[in-house]
This record gives C-alpha cells, structure tokens and sequence, in this order.
C-alpha cells in the first residue's frame, strides 16, 4: 500500500498545482502577519481567508484528480490489487500532499507569528478542514461517471458549505427571532464543517461577544473541553462519512 | 481453471450478460466470438472482477473471485484500448506493475524486447500511438508468466510483424498448457491458434464447441470458414 502511495504523492507532487497552491497560501500568510502589529488581528484575517480558499482547493483538486486518475485506476485494478487498499491509498496520497502544503504554506508562518495554543489550534483547524474536503471530492467523484457533473457537485458543495448555509441560518435567524432558537444553533453549526471551524477559532479568540447571545451560548458548549472535543469528533466525521460512503459505491462499482 | 455459472449483468435496462455457464481448462485457446455489445467485453471484465455481476459465481482455480483478488496473479490481461495515466512513461507503467506483483519467478520478457527498445521507455503515455499502447498492454499481460492470458481484441491496431509475434507467443504460451481466451472479429486471424469456440449473442452463450467438433458438423477444413457456416446457417438454434 505504500508503495501505492508514494506513486499517488509524487505524482501529485509532479503536477505543479500543489506546489503553487503552497506557494499562495505562503505569500498570504507572510504578508497578512507582516501588516497586522497584531497576531490576533493577523489570525482573524488569515481564518476568512483561509476557510473560503482551503475548502475550495481541496474540494476541486481533489475531485479533478480522481477524474483523472480513472486510468491509473483502471490499470492497477486488472493487477493483483485490492479495491479498498487502492481508495485508501488515493485518499493518503491526496491528504499527505494538500495537508503538508497547508502547514508549509500557513502552519509555519503561523509557528513563527503566534504564541500560545490559539496558533496551534488554527493550524489543526486548517488541515481538518482540508480533509474535510478532500473527503468530500471522494464523494462527489463517485457518485457519477461524469466529470464535468462531479466538478459541478464538488463546486455547489463547496458553495452551499462555505456561502448558502450561512445565508439560510441567517435567515432562519431573522424569521424566528422572537423564539428561543439559540441552544439549537450548536446542533445546526454541526452540519457546516466550515461552520465548525470558523466557531472554534472564533471562541479562542475571546471575540465570541460579537457573536450576541447566541455567541455565550456557544461560548457554554465550545468553550469548555469536552465541547473543543465534541467538535473535533464532528469534524472528523465529516471525513469519516463521506469517503466511508465513496469507499462502499467504490467497492462496487463497474469499471 | 475458469467455471462460471449462471451469471447475469444488468447495466440499467440492458441485460448484458444472461445466464452465462461456461467452463475453461488449461492448455485450451479458446475463442470468444459475437457481434458487437453481444457481452464479450463484459464477460472478460466479470472474470477480472472489474465489472460485478448481478448473481453468479465465477471460479479461478477453484477460488471464488468475489472473496479475493490474489487470483489475479495468475491472470495476464491486455484490453481492447488500452488507458494508462498520461503522465507516466513506458517504463514507469512496467516498472509500477512489477512491483504490485511482486513476482519471484522469472519475467518473461519475449515481448518486452521484440516490441519496446529501451529509448522508448522514456516516453510517456499520452505520445504514444494506438498501436505502440496495444504493444505495451500486450507486453504487461505476458510479462509475468500467468498460467491464464486473457486477450480482448489483441491484434486490433497491431502492424503485421507485431501482430505475427504475437500470434507466434500466443502459440508458444498454449503448448506450455497455459488457458488463452481470446475475442477477435478477425475469424482468418484465429485459424490456427484455437482449440474452442464461444459464439456468443445478446448476452447468451449460443455454442461452446471444439474446433474438430465444429470441422466435423460443417466439413470445412478451415476454422473461419466453419464458423461462417455456422453462422450463416444458424446451426446453433438447432443445439439449443
């Protein structure tokens, strides 16, 4: 399997895309620290940035590479290969690649700027939220044949995740307003990973007071340890589910 | 070494494989004939476990190939078109297989030096011609010495020399005792190769028959012809 792996990871490595992607995410990190005298500030700036870009890189890369690997795939499966071995190496190669590109390009700016654990919590925030979506282009590149409709899916997606959602919530907000909705917008956070990740970041940051009433009561659930924990545990099954359910339509399908 | 029983294969309302009950033996070469989207592709693919079937069983060496994927050790398949990752070079893609299969035996590398020269193995995949893909995917199929060669339209593409060293490698490989199964529209080009005869038609299999027994119920020396007969006449409805 690892010898698969490396395959996957050098060839990744090889198509410039990566390489760029790091050299980007660098260039912003740097110059956002560089003009903020303040690394919270820096933080706050680099978390907008960072969760509409991260998410978008890694859902399309992630789903254009699997569209293309269908010959490599293709080839490996007509040798002694076993189909899950095979999914589960494509899913290593991809997140060794975009999850060093990430800590090269903002975790070690990030290292190098902040003090204290909110550094360390943006760096893990960020390389959750990219498997998150590579996770996701697993998904949507298995449930069609079609490639232009899969890069569709993993685009509506990524907007639905990183724009509608937030609309729809506000919107939800505005309408029942005269009702006690607030304990119920934890359990809503859990379906936007981005969501989750803006949170946690966000509580860390004792900025949570701009978030209202709502905010003290995130603060209540997130703010503690095991809410820090909880969170992570739902992050984490939004990589679990959704390559669990590629892997499953993988193992079945034609070729 | 194959046994297949009652398979069936549905691709949303096309029935593409529909009770399919066939048996190989080694040292057989046998040939898969039909007309086009008749399930011949589809058959081969089920053997490799690249498509799934519906219900049925298909035994490799009296291993069930839905448990595991081990007995494609033993399989050498080069497909109709050949699709390898563009980026990679000839001798990547070689040196990638050798290394899945992990093979201690001696490679057989007949085809390696009649088709590939080594200044070639730097080229990569997205240059090379129909007919030079053909020749690799032949190349990948023999080089490990599988005690079964399943070959889809192997001559498609292929110049006369190359096609020739093939035909030859192919014979060589059945008087070793190996299972050869072969699908080719081209009947002349089968004529002293095969052993077995499938004709198969909208998913069924028609007749599954020797060659001496074919020559004998037609009385035509060659194998084309008597396969012609055989079409022609629709003989095989009279088997069934």
């Amino acid at each position: 399997m690892s010898r698969i792996i490396k395959y996957i990871v050098l060839d990744i490595l090889r198509n410039k895309i990566v390489l760029i992607y790091t050299l980007l995410l660098a260039i912003l990190s740097w110059s956002v620290f560089s003009l903020e005298d303040n690394s919270t500030k820096g933080i706050l700036t680099l978390l907008n940035v960072i969760l509409l870009t991260v998410p978008l890189v890694s859902v399309i890369f992630s789903t254009i590479y699997l569209y293309n690997s269908s010959e490599f795939i293709e080839l490996l499966l007509s040798q002694p290969m076993n189909r899950s071995k095979l999914w589960w190496s494509l899913l290593f190669g991809l997140n060794i690649s975009l999850l060093l590109s990430f800590f090269m390009g903002v975790g070690i700016p990030i290292i190098v700027y902040t003090q204290g654990d909110i550094g360390f919590m943006m760096i893990l925030v960020g390389l959750f939220i990219t498997a998150v979506f590579i996770s996701i282009a697993f998904l949507s590149s298995i449930l069609t044949r079609d490639k232009a409709k899969g890069i569709g899916i993993a685009i509506i997606l990524w907007l639905f995740f990183a724009l509608l959602f937030d609309g729809m919530v506000l919107f939800l907000l505005f309408q029942l307003a005269d009702y006690p909705i607030e304990k119920m917008m934890v359990g809503i956070a859990a379906f936007n990973p981005i969501d989750m990740a803006r949170i946690l970041i966000l509580l860390h940051l004792d900025v949570s007071a701009m978030l209202g009433y709502t905010g003290a009561i995130f603060k209540d659930f997130f703010g503690t340890t095991l809410g820090v924990f909880m969170a992570f545990f739902i992050l984490f099954l939004w990589i679990a589910v959704p390559f669990w359910i590629s892997l499953y339509r993988f193992k079945r399908k034609d070729l | 070494m194959i046994e297949i029983t009652s398979l069936y294969k549905k691709f949303g309302k096309l029935q593409a494989l529909d009770d399919i009950n066939l048996s190989f033996n080694n040292g057989e070469c046998v040939a898969l004939i039909g007309p086009n989207g008749c399930g011949k592709t589809t058959l081969i693919k089920c053997i490799l476990g690249m498509v799934m079937a519906n219900k049925g069983i298909i035994k490799v060496k009296g291993q069930l190939i839905s448990k595991s994927y081990k007995y494609r050790e033993q399989i050498g398949y080069m497909p109709q078109i050949g699709r390898y990752p563009d980026n990679m070079t000839i001798g990547q893609i070689i040196e990638m297989i050798k290394n899945i299969r992990k093979s201690e035996e001696p490679l057989d590398e007949y085809l390696l030096q009649h088709y590939l020269s080594r200044d070639m193995f730097d080229k990569s995949m997205r240059t090379l011609s129909g007919g030079t893909t053909q020749k690799v995917s032949a190349t990948l199929a023999f080089l490990f010495n599988p005690d079964i060669l399943i070959l889809d339209e192997p001559t498609a593409g292929l110049d006369p020399i190359a096609s020739e060293i093939l035909k030859d490698k192919i014979i060589t490989e059945k008087e070793k005792g190996k299972l050869i199964l072969i699908t080719s529209h081209l009947l002349s080009e089968l004529d002293d190769l095969i052993t077995h005869v499938v004709f198969m038609q909208e998913g069924q299999v028609k007749f599954h028959k020797t060659i001496s027994d074919l020559q004998q119920t037609t009385s035509e020396e060659k194998v084309s012809k008597a396969i012609a007969t055989v079409l022609r006449n629709k003989m095989y409805e009279s088997y069934h």
